[in-house]
């Protein structure tokens, strides 16, 4: 069955080309048939791939070789997938995730006249992505980094009459691009140093060459770039936030489950690499911490709906890179997978929400919403929870696993990491009580719209809970179980680093302290939440509310020099310089020819003087040119 | 006689065509300094040939000749045909190659 995995990507291939070429004549109902349907039939696949993998007879990571893609002299790049344990993980995500959200989309998007569009980019996104994790060099890997990033871009500003949206995709794609500059140059010193860009080359060249660290650091240092683009870390994660114009199943898949994680899923394939480079791991550590503090603390202060949840994908992606940095890349994926499950779930259920409260986002005019909706409530309720990291929910083991190795690496960056989960509890439990329970705060207009969502909405939301509880057992810490399953799963894929050892009495002290501080904090937000005022935001309130100023930061630094520097070009140069010297080459000829026309005067005279004059020359300089 | 005297009439007699040619107005007589410069060469040539006892510069003299007396031809008809229209001779009459 491994040997089909070529028809994983195409599935969606071919759903995006039916969808996109008939845009105009598929009825909108079918083209969700379409999309969904391609989805399902890569997932089934994928299914067979990952039991493949999982058979004791798998041997090693599985490449299969298509075409020679390019070939330039000693340049050799192969088109070819490579299936291991860390590719089938990811597989199984992006297909299944993405299945549930394109039935999602069917009903979410039903009135919407691009809706075949729509389903169209949704497929392309998945092709791309599946490429991405597929792909058995980093040129296959970039392609579908570059395709996720199209694709984002067209999704976020899906809506292209509205000015806002537009402009917010254009943000996303232009940060994208600023990454992906970091990711061209990694490539180009592997090439550079190693000749080669498929892993298994690299990898084998790297674990038996020299030591040459500085390299390895550079190329490091160059890669995280590209995934500081991708995955929303500091210092370019502004557009996330922003991304939230686009339709709300494209930041469940997007922005939540799939394409943030690339980055996550190119460090844990470089791992080989990211083991030799120690400075760059600790650079990941230190950004990936900042930013998920950063964005912790400015979720708690927001009132739309999709902003909360989008500053927490930032603040999670921020753990994950701790977990990446510390050299745990199994716990990242770990992480990564929990992550997908429980923040796709919140994100459609905020969905749900938004289509009862007739396109409202602000939570300040929910509230109530439980009695109405009562699965939308449940299920989220059921996010928040493994959210925020309460035992027997996903989130509790990989949060728990991370915040395990933080310790053993350094006490002091647990304890940031957990004022960082605390702060998670915090703006998470604020939103669930804001929006659901409590009296309701909007319009009568609103108050007579609602209504639970129609089944299509609502069985991807329960699928999505059932996999936020128990999708945590696949890594059961040391002190439970001696076995963590996926950790000896996805290491025959990854190397990890040597990681310090606790001792289980450890272990059950940090699970304790976490658990009953974010019970504290559960509690603080309830509390915090009943009053309902919302007074205006003052002092350090109105900085978080602000974001920390960090757009308007971006604005003064870069966008205003480089317009007045666009501004400065157009009119100087452009104007004063260049059109100057054209219009005079022309107005100088045009002077010449007056004054060369002055010749002509029909007087014979003159005609015949300079006959002679020019017989004379000509003569002469024959003359000369023979005795020089 | 030395070759000089010949060289030094030549010299005169073509200097006077050229300047001819370029001060006088009247036609007929700019013709007469061209014919005047295709004598001073004529001379030159059986000069020399009698100088190099080589008889083929004179063949040559008899090739300028015949072009001479062609071109006049051409050119005296050419003239008469103009003296028909503008019923002169003089060349700054003769501007119509303006515009």
């Amino acid at each position: 069955m491994i040997q089909y995995s070529y028809l994983i990507p195409l599935f969606p291939l071919l759903g995006f080309l039916i969808n996109g070429l008939g845009w105009n004549k598929i009825p909108k109902s079918l083209a969700g048939v379409i999309g969904s349907t391609s989805i399902l039939a890569s997932f089934v696949i994928s299914l067979a791939v990952f039991a493949e993998v999982l058979s004791p007879s798998f041997q090693g990571p599985f490449v299969q070789h298509y075409f020679d893609f390019i070939q330039s002299g000693t340049l050799y790049i192969p088109f070819a997938f490579q299936i291991d344990a860390l590719s089938a993980s990811f597989l199984l995500i992006i297909t299944g995730i993405g299945f549930l959200i394109h039935v999602y989309s069917i009903s979410y998007m039903h009135d919407d006249e691009g809706m075949v569009k729509y389903f169209a980019y949704l497929n392309l996104f998945v092709f791309s992505m599946l490429l991405l994790v597929m792909g058995a060099n980093y040129i296959i890997m970039f392609i579908g980094w570059e395709g996720v990033g199209l694709c984002s871009y067209l999704l976020i500003g899906f809506w292209f009459k509205n000015h806002a949206y537009t402009d917010a995709a254009k943000k996303a794609f232009v940060m994208n691009r600023i990454g992906d500059l970091g990711f061209l140059v990694g490539m180009l010193l592997v090439l550079y140093h190693f000749h080669t860009l498929s892993y298994q080359e690299l990898f084998d060249t790297i674990k038996t060459g020299t030591d040459q660290t500085t390299i390895y650091t550079a190329i490091a240092i160059c890669f995280f770039i590209g995934a500081m683009g991708k995955s929303a870390q500091i210092p370019l994660y502004t557009w996330l936030p922003d991304a939230m114009a686009g339709p709300t199943p494209v930041s469940a898949l997007i922005h939540a489950a799939t394409m943030v994680t690339a980055g996550i899923y190119m460090i844990a394939r470089s791992s080989v690499l990211y083991n030799l480079a120690p400075i760059a791991l600790d650079l990941i550590t230190w950004i990936g911490l900042a930013t998920a503090l950063l964005a912790a603390s400015i979720a708690i202060k927001q009132n739309d709906i999709k902003k909360v949840l989008a500053y927490s994908t930032v603040s999670q992606l921020g753990f994950m890179f701790v977990a990446i940095g510390m050299g745990a890349y199994t716990t990242a994926v770990f992480h990564v997978i929990t992550h997908a499950f429980f923040k796709a779930l919140l994100f459609l259920g905020s969905g749900s929400v938004i289509h009862a409260m007739s396109g409202e986002q602000d939570i300040r005019f929910m509230g109530g919403l439980g009695k109405k909706m009562p699965i939308t409530k449940i299920t989220f309720l059921i996010g928040c929870l493994a959210i925020a990291g309460i035992p027997g929910f996903a989130g509790f083991f990989s949060k728990d696993e991370i915040l395990a190795h933080a310790y053993a690496h350094q006490p002091l960056l647990f304890v940031a990491l957990l004022i960082g989960a605390l702060m998670t509890a915090f703006y998470m439990f604020r939103l669930y009580f804001l929006t659901f329970t409590g009296t309701f705060r909007g319009t009568e207009h609103q108050a007579h719209h609602l209504h639970e969502s129609p089944k299509a909405m609502t069985l991807p939301l329960m699928v999505l809970a059932l996999f936020s509880i128990i999708g945590g057992y696949i890594g059961l810490p040391k002190v439970i179980s001696e076995k963590h399953w996926l950790h000896d799963f996805l290491s025959t894929a990854v190397t990890e680093k040597e990681l310090h050892e606790l001792s289980h009495t450890t272990e059950w002290l940090l699970m304790g302290v976490s658990v009953g501080l974010v019970l504290v904090m559960i509690a603080l937000a309830y509390k915090a939440t009943q009053k309902a005022q919302f007074a205006a935001a003052k002092g350090f309130g109105k900085i978080l509310e602000n974001k920390w100023y960090v757009d308007e930061l971006y604005q003064a630094i870069i966008l205003t020099p480089l317009h007045h520097l666009g501004i400065f070009l157009q009119k100087i140069i452009e104007k004063s310089g260049i059109d100057t010297f054209v219009n005079n080459v022309g107005t100088s000829i045009h002077w010449l020819s007056a004054r060369v026309r002055l010749l002509q005067s029909g007087i014979v005279g003159s005609y015949i003087f300079v006959m002679v004059l020019g017989i004379i020359l000509l003569l002469s300089i024959g003359f000369l040119s023979t005795i020089l | 006689m030395p070759i000089q005297y010949y060289i030094f009439l030549s010299l005169a007699l073509f200097s006077i065509g050229v300047m001819g040619t370029m001060m006088r107005r009247n036609a007929i007589i700019i013709f007469m300094c061209i014919e005047l410069m295709l004598n001073a060469v004529n001379l030159l040539m059986v000069a020399f040939s009698n100088y190099w006892e080589n008889s083929n510069a004179q063949i040559f003299v008899f090739f300028i000749m015949v072009v001479a007396a062609a071109e006049v031809a051409v050119g005296l008809a050419i003239i008469t045909l103009v003296y028909r229209k503008v019923n002169s001779v003089d060349i700054n009459i003769l501007n119509r190659l303006k515009n």
